[in-house]
């Protein structure tokens, strides 16, 4: 059990449709059994070594998970069988900084996802999370000299256990939500990030999250703290293996935009489908910072997930751009937030979704401005493109708006594919798939071109893979 | 390229609206096409082409010999068909640059694309489009006028054996006009042909035709030379009705009785 490198059987390794639904043998050194009380929690906390707040905080959490209700709105989670989870699985007895040392297995995988590649290209720094721990990371020197720190939070608490604990909880506190509250007892991995005052990572920093295990419950946690001036493009993605249970992916994710920085956070979610993806994303943005969210969700069986953003102070400005894409037995129910508690802040929430095969994509936008605000503004878009009749979407804006000096514009449009648009491409010499790929595609396009390149491309691949075979 | 068209049938939601259209069509000529409204015009272009919201119902379409009304419509578009809508349709998000470039990859192979853009630029010179349009969404908020200029721009830029042309004329003034029918007039120095779909005189004046049909209610009732379009002007539809009406009537009832 505890000899990675020997794990490799290619007789093991399953391709289907989904081009990451393959896995290797479990080869981690140290599991939890199956199942939540407080002594797995207790196990987690220390075999991590850390301080006893943060193990009475995951004992905290834990009695607020058992005691909130399941949401009942959103997406069916009925089949999920909390003890039937385990809760952490730990791949592997460090985490290095270089790809040769990673054990073969684990590196296969991620050669096999282009992570080392994407580094060597266009990463500033990139972190790889195998079920519960990081295992690799690595920043380029010279933002390190520069006082950046990029690292997964159990090094974050011990090498700046001042910075972490004054922020960590902060966001999202463990009384949020059912989800959030299971994280902070058995959260694990992630990412733990600060950038200086005026320091501006100009390419991106990348946390890649896979989860190898069956029945597993990956938990991570992310902080980001921007410190004045600072800018950061913080990129995440996601893949799993297919198999015939499901799993749970319920990530927290804390932004701390401090006054004038700029954080923009992207996600490419494409985990597997039986893959129920749970996340609470929220950032703070203080006097003229700015936050933007791009969040794609291609993958997993329901997502729920609404990054959102306060604008505490003067000037804030943030946007979640939400591209989702409702396949077969698919629920994407995604959307921002945006709750506007400072003067002459603005937002911008622009959504477009495209189902399926009998796929559900729903959106929740909410806008907040409170009470005795002044020159608020907010712009939200909700677009949804349905391929077939099968195929589902429900819109659900919610705005709360305690004060006068406010504009707010909000526009929500959906869209079928239309015979005609697919007739006039053929016409040209394009085959149907074709033809409705280049329709979602022209779709997307508004929301893809603000992406950098590399993620462009990446994101219409996934969005290829996915039309494929159901068209024509 | 010879198209022949045979007792061609088409309903849609069970209305017959083609009742048996006989025309032989071919490269290296030029055709027009008349009728009133609603006589099935585009009906038939959208038959020829296969648009899925029509029921072929019998008859026949041979391109060189062969029927092609199983294909695909990209399958005939490959053959050397092109078809100008009469209302071209909009596709937000996809460049006309990168739709054209496709297109054109599609029909010539890639390999063979090197020049596109460049000859791209020439063709939009000769058509006087502004080069912005290369990156304007395929229609989108595209005048009247504007997306016929654009039906012919990618005529020139696919190179068809033989072109329908449905109404490509209607609602653009003169100098579009002029500038259309020079299109038209490029390709036709080569092998090539056209179906010019039309209610007016003035574009066959560019574009002299070699055989003039006439198209009234789902069928061709008669053709001829280009003096037939003058007897048109001159008379209107009426004496194709007196001529063609009854007979109509007749069919309606024995199509109705099987
Ligand atoms: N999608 C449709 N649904 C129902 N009826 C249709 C449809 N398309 C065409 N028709 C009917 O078929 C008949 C022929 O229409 P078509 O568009 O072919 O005429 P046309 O000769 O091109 O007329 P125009 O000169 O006005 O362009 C009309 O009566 C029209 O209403
Ligand atoms: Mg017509």
């Amino acid at each position: 059990m505890s000899n990675p490198s020997a794990a490799t059987d290619s007789q093991t390794v399953q391709i289907e449709d989904y081009k990451f639904g393959f896995h290797y043998p479990d080869s981690s050194v140290f599991k939890t059994r199956k199942g939540l009380d407080a002594d797995v929690v207790r196990a987690i906390s220390k075999h991590k070594d850390e301080p006893e707040w943060m193990r009475d905080f995951r004992l905290r959490s834990l009695e607020m998970f058992q005691k909130k209700p399941m949401p009942n709105w959103g997406g069916d989670l009925s089949d999920i069988n909390f003890d039937e989870i385990f809760y952490y699985a730990k791949p592997s007895e460090k985490k290095w900084k270089s790809w040769e040392e990673v054990p073969e297995d684990i590196k296969e995988t991620f050669d096999r996802i282009g992570i080392p590649e994407a580094e060597r290209k266009f990463l500033a720094g990139v972190g790889a999370q195998y079920d519960s721990e990081m295992v690799y990371h690595n920043l380029r020197e010279n933002l390190s000299e520069q006082g950046v720190v990029f690292s997964d939070p159990e090094t974050g608490l011990r090498d700046h256990p001042e910075l972490f604990k004054k922020y960590f909880g902060t966001v999202i506190p463990y009384t949020d939500n059912k989800f959030a509250a299971l994280n902070s007892s058995v959260w694990s991995g992630g990412s733990f990030v600060y950038i200086p005052p005026g320091v501006k990572v100009d390419i991106p920093l990348q946390a890649y999250f896979r989860i190898n295990s069956e029945n597993f419950g990956q938990f991570e946690r992310t902080l980001i703290i921007a410190d004045k001036d600072s800018f950061v493009h913080y990129v995440e993605g996601c893949t799993a293996p297919i198999y015939t249970t499901d799993s749970l992916h319920s990530a927290v994710v804390e932004i701390i935009a401090l006054p004038g920085s700029r954080v923009r956070y992207t996600t490419i979610q494409n985990w597997s489908s039986d893959v129920y993806n749970l996340v609470t994303k929220r950032a703070v943005a203080y006097e003229n910072a700015t936050v933007e969210w791009v969040d794609g969700n291609i993958g997993s069986k329901r997502t729920m997930k609404y990054p959102s953003i306060w604008l505490m102070g003067e000037g804030a400005h943030g946007e979640v751009l939400s591209i989702a894409f409702a396949g077969k037995g698919q629920e994407q129910d995604t959307g921002g937030k945006a709750v506007h508690a400072a003067d002459n802040t603005s937002s911008v929430i622009t959504s477009k979704s495209i189902s399926k095969d009998g796929g559900i994509a729903t959106y929740r936008g909410h806008i907040k401005v409170e009470e005795g605000v002044r020159n608020a503004r907010s712009h939200f878009v909700c677009d949804a493109l349905i391929l077939d009749p099968e195929s589902g979407t429900n819109t659900y804006p919610y705005m709360d708006i305690l004060a006068d000096d406010v504009t707010i514009e909000h526009e929500a449009k959906v869209s079928r594919i239309s015979e005609d648009q697919l007739f006039y491409l053929m016409s040209r010499g394009m085959d149907e798939a074709e033809a409705a790929m280049m329709i979602v595609n022209g779709f997307l396009e508004p929301l893809v071109k603000q992406l950098p390149m590399e993620y462009a491309v990446e994101l219409n691949r996934l969005i290829e893979l996915e039309m494929e075979g159901s068209v024509g | 390229m010879k198209i022949i068209i045979k007792d061609l049938r088409a309903s849609i939601n069970g209305q017959a609206i083609l009742k048996g259209v006989d025309l032989e069509l071919d490269s290296g000529h030029v055709h027009a096409l008349m009728g009133p409204n609603g006589s099935g015009k585009s009906t038939l272009s959208n038959v020829i082409f296969g648009h899925p919201a029509f029921e072929v119902t019998g008859g026949e379409v041979l391109v060189d010999g062969d029927n092609i009304l199983e294909m695909e419509p990209n399958e005939r578009a490959l053959l050397g068909l092109f078809l100008a809508f009469q209302y071209p349709v909009e596709v937000p998000g996809v460049t006309v640059g990168r739709f054209l470039k496709r297109a054109v990859d599609i029909r010539a192979g890639e390999s063979k694309t090197k020049g596109f853009v460049k000859e791209l630029r020439e063709m939009m010179d000769y058509l006087e489009i502004d080069q912005q349009f290369i990156n304007r969404y395929l229609n989108e908020g595209f005048s009247g006028g504007e997306k016929k200029r654009m039906e012919i721009l990618q005529m020139l830029m696919l190179k068809p054996t033989f072109a329908i042309l449905d109404e490509t004329d209607s609602g653009l003034d003169i100098d579009a006009l002029r500038i259309v029918s020079k299109g038209v007039n490029k390709l036709r120095e080569g092998n090539f042909g056209a179906l010019i779909i039309t209610h007016y005189q003035r574009i066959l004046n560019h574009i002299r035709p070699d055989y003039v049909h006439i198209m009234y209610q789902g069928r061709v009732v008669t053709s001829g030379g280009g003096d037939l379009v003058d007897a048109l002007e001159a008379h209107g539809y009426d004496w194709i009705r007196e001529q063609y009406g009854i007979e109509e009537e007749n069919d309606v009832q024995s199509v109705s009785s099987d």
